[in-house]
């Protein structure tokens, strides 16, 4: 049990114990907090996990996008009058039969299956690697991914911007 | 680093995703905890790339899965924006305009 070993579990613990925050607080400004604790200890993760450059893409784009995106549609579609905006929790029993039956399901699915502990695999780690990857094998989805972004911001700029005609 | 505990990892954190997407009545909460899935199965594609020679599919498509998460997020929050302006309420049970 060496101290890396250690930091990777305190990294997974971290993650669950702040997704199980954004389960079990009522307050929307924190569950967006949490929802950022997550994805921060998340990319530590990636990182023992030999995906340096999934890790960054997780801190550039979750972290400071999405989170500040989120925050931004929690200011956006709640009336801020200075009480905390409280969110309301419904049907609990068919939730938490769903989740206890698929997270059963899932290990003992994963209890079956013949895993193979990994070895260090030093290739896998170069970032140099990665970049060449991504414009030689990987150049298609490269560019596929490049159209769908910008058909996504111009989408969603016209879906928040088109005045609505209300029928009276 | 060993494949079990990403594995539990995974599994707990897509557990509590589907957990807080039917529990949670805002909407962006779901949204959320639909971030958390797509997380789970990023984890998971990550972890088992790490058995693999000379190798990087599981990372990039985990790369593309961000790509439509972030996608998917600005679109969502448009949407969410626009019920909201049109309903004046984020709850989702209060959107039940084409319940029979």
């Amino acid at each position: 049990m060496n101290l890396l070993f250690i930091i990777f579990y305190a990294f997974c613990v971290l993650a669950v114990f702040s997704a199980l925050g954004i389960l079990l607080t009522k307050n929307l400004l924190h569950a967006a907090l949490f929802l950022l604790v997550c994805l921060v200890s998340l990319s530590g993760v990636y990182i023992f996990s030999m995906a340096e450059w999934l890790a960054v893409t997780q801190l550039l784009i979750y972290a400071a996008g999405i989170v500040v995106l989120i925050v931004f549609g929690i200011m956006l579609t709640n009336s801020t009058s200075g009480k905390p905006l409280q969110v309301s929790n419904a049907r609990w029993m068919v939730g938490l039969l769903l989740g206890a039956g698929f997270c059963f399901l899932l290990v003992k699915t994963s209890n079956e299956i013949n895993i193979v502990t990994p070895h260090a695999n030093p290739t896998n780690a170069l970032m140099q690697q990665t970049g060449k990857n991504l414009m030689s094998d990987f150049a298609l989805p490269f560019e596929v991914a490049g159209l769908l972004l910008l058909l996504a911001l111009v989408g969603a700029a016209v879906i928040s911007s088109s005045p609505i005609k209300k029928e009276n | 680093m060993p494949l079990l505990p990403s594995i539990y990892l995974s599994i707990s954190l897509f557990s509590i995703g589907l957990v807080i997407v039917i529990v949670k009545q805002n909407a962006i909460m779901v949204l959320m905890g639909i971030e958390l899935m797509l997380n789970a199965a990023n984890i998971n594609l990550v972890t088992f790339n790490q058995n693999t020679m000379n190798s990087q599919q599981g990372e990039f498509f985990a790369i593309f899965i961000i790509v439509v998460a972030v996608c998917e997020a600005a679109v969502g929050l448009a949407i969410i924006y626009k019920v909201y302006k049109y309903y004046n309420t984020s709850i989702t049970d209060q959107v039940s305009e084409l319940k029979g």
